[in-house]
């Protein structure tokens, strides 16, 4: 059965750019899919054409198990959607904002009424309620959207990059907003620049770009796929790295790097904490001054670069040395369909939403 | 636009869980419903932002004092005595207060494409609401709002001298038709909003086809002193009609002046004309409008 939220094939053209190009979604109710790409991946021309906001020239798609494009209007009344921007009228009340969305969600005046003064509470907003949206802060705006989205406690929710744009204590805050939303059983699509975030509140991720899903599964999933933990040695003296080096390799796991201009070695390794003591005790013994020595599990940013042969923040062009590091065990974890689409489509990276 | 029967049909669940209430209106209680809605929250906004309809009256004012003191004793108006000002103040004001309904074309251009930019639009395509509400809405406020400025500066032109000559519900049917008029112009604003990627693209695009528009008519000078070909376009321009139309309904014309320059229909029958123009306007304006809006994309 297919999950709240599912899209088969979705291809979506903008001029010569694939904004979506064949993509496929399941996520199963009351979960978190995390999607996450850099900009231009088409992350928000998915979110759109699972909204209704935009038709997909081709592909299907079902949300809450109604079909997006043969029952738009039926969609609509079991999503919330929150987007880039606060959209809120900045004209109006943090009241009057709700009231207005709980009224075009086919509700009574008076319901909406109450709904609202219980959202502007849940959402620490009571003391605001009466005051025009163009006065509050960014992160009270935020917070405002989301409960615009949240009027009928739809049982699908989509947002599209919540936090962008938010200072860390908003950000944390607005996360434990969601993170309490998602315990009570609500299925949510949340794109993401920030790997952090889709690591902290998605269960499944699925990594976009050049509008194509390249890789799914949880967070532990797609680290393990760039390989175990690693020892990262940065060394005072550039003289000091060939015999670092020499160090290294006796407790290396596979290829290590040598990156000379910022005096850092890296090596996969197996063994944890105490391995790590290990190393540091023989590079004393063998008189290499080190400046810095860490054991590094990987993170959704090194899954990503191992991915995309990018960073997720720089969208295309600067592969500087780290990238092109991590880029060479990427190559076999890669799969095939990317290798053709890249060059074609390495105009696509523009800012979504604007054309 | 969904049928009574589709909204009706909506009351599944998905997975267990309860939907938001069923819209239990067919579709056209709901656009009206949502329409008034929408139109609700862009009467607030005229409110917190009065400057919008202040500097919206400034301009026809404006043109009321400098038409009537600047140009009014050089325009001679066929069938009055030479340099009567009088004469021409009469002449004026419908054409004044034609051309400052075309006016809300900018503000509900200007209005929908800040919606448009700030991802408003995109909120409400993404709610069940009807269709043709936000752009309906957005329409009959600017329709307030016009009728406001109406008030005002219908005040302002008696001050100065302006005077109507037919009963009361004759003078309102003048009024009444301007404000179709420009009921169907704020619908060519809509389309114009929803084409345009910024508020201020919207703003001059919505206005800077409205001054031939309504200087190459019968709104300031009489059409007689044109060139010919120039008299056919002023006598067939839709906007003419409306001012020939509230010339007459105010009995702000000279009984035997012929009606027309040219023999063209609408001028022999500015009422019925003005009213089919409007109409026109609205039908055809609506419909690329509300279709633009479906697709559109922030």
């Amino acid at each position: 059965m297919p999950g709240a939220i599912y899209a088969e094939g979705l291809v979506k053209t903008f001029g010569d750019v694939r904004a979506l190009d064949g993509v496929d979604l399941d996520v199963p109710e009351g979960t978190v899919l995390g999607m996450l790409g850099p900009n231009g991946a088409g992350k928000t021309t998915a979110v759109r054409v699972l909204t209704t906001l935009l038709r997909p020239d081709r592909g299907k798609a079902e949300v809450a198990g109604i079909d997006v494009l043969a029952h738009p209007d039926k969609v609509r009344r079991s999503i919330g959607l929150s987007g880039q921007f606060a959209a809120v009228d900045e004209y109006l009340t943090g009241r009057e904002n709700l009231t207005m969305v709980g009224q075009l969600y086919q509700m009574s005046g008076r319901d909406a009424k109450r709904r609202a003064a219980e959202l502007l509470e849940r959402f620490h907003l009571g003391d605001a309620a009466d005051r025009t949206a163009k006065t509050y802060s960014g992160g009270m705006r935020r917070r405002l959207d989301l409960a615009a989205a949240l009027v009928v406690s739809p049982p699908v929710m989509f947002m599209d990059e919540p936090t962008t744009g938010l200072d860390p204590r908003n950000r944390q805050a607005l996360w434990d907003v969601i993170q309490e939303l998602v315990a009570g059983g609500t299925t949510l699509l949340l794109t993401t620049q920030y790997l952090e975030e889709a690591d902290r509140l998605a269960h499944d991720i699925c990594v976009v770009d050049h509008g194509k899903v390249i890789a799914r599964g949880t967070s532990d999933h797609l680290k393990a796929r760039t390989g175990g933990e690693r020892v990262e040695v940065v060394v005072h003296a550039p003289e000091h790295l060939t015999v670092a080096d020499e160090v290294l390799r006796g407790f290396a796991k596979g290829e290590g790097t040598v990156e000379p201009h910022t005096r850092k070695l890296t090596i996969p390794v197996a063994g944890g904490a105490k391995l790590l003591a290990e190393v540091i005790r023989e590079l004393d013994v063998r008189g290499v001054e080190i400046d810095d020595i860490g054991l590094r599990r990987p993170t959704l940013d090194d899954v990503f670069i191992a991915l995309t042969g990018h960073a997720a923040e720089s969208a295309d062009g600067d592969g500087d040395g780290g990238g092109g590091g991590g880029g060479g065990d990427a190559g076999t974890e890669r799969t095939g369909t990317t290798g053709d689409g890249r060059p074609a489509s390495a105009a696509g990276h523009r800012k979504e939403g604007v054309q | 636009m969904t049928t009574a029967s589709r909204a009706g049909t909506a009351t599944g669940d998905a997975g267990g869980r309860p939907l938001g209430p069923p819209p239990a209106r067919g579709g056209l209680s709901r656009l009206v419903r949502d329409s008034l809605v929408v139109a609700k929250r862009n009467l607030i906004r005229m409110v917190r932002i009065p400057e919008v309809v202040i500097f919206g009256l400034i301009q026809p004012i404006m043109f009321v004092v400098l038409f009537t003191y600047v140009f009014g004793g050089s325009i001679n108006i066929p069938g009055a005595p030479v340099g009567d000002a009088q004469a021409y103040r009469e002449f004026l004001m419908a054409g004044i207060f034609a051309q400052t309904v075309t006016f809300a074309t900018a503000g509900a251009g200007a209005g929908i494409a800040d919606d448009m930019h700030k991802g408003l639009i995109d909120r409400f395509r993404s709610l069940p609401m009807s269709r043709g509400a936000v752009l309906t809405g957005r329409t009959l406020a600017d329709l307030v709002q016009t009728a406001l400025t109406l008030v005002v500066l219908a005040v302002v032109a008696v001050l100065i001298g302006w005077r109507t000559h037919e009963n009361l519900a004759e003078v309102l049917a003048g009024f009444a038709l301007l404000l179709l008029l420009g009921y169907a112009f704020s619908w060519i604003g809509a389309l114009i909003g929803l084409s345009v990627r910024t508020p201020e693209a919207a703003t001059s695009g919505g206005l800077i086809w409205l001054f031939p528009l309504t200087f190459i008519s019968n709104a300031f000078v009489p059409v007689d002193g044109m060139p010919a070909f120039l008299q056919h376009v002023a006598e067939w321009n839709p906007f003419s009609a409306t001012v020939a139309a509230a010339r007459e309904l105010f009995g702000n014309t000279i009984d035997r002046v012929p009606k027309s320059v040219t023999g063209a229909w609408p001028m022999e029958h500015p009422v019925l004309a003005s009213v089919i123009w409007s109409i026109l306007i609205i039908a055809v304006f609506r419909t690329l409008a509300v279709r633009k809006y479906r697709s559109a994309t922030a």
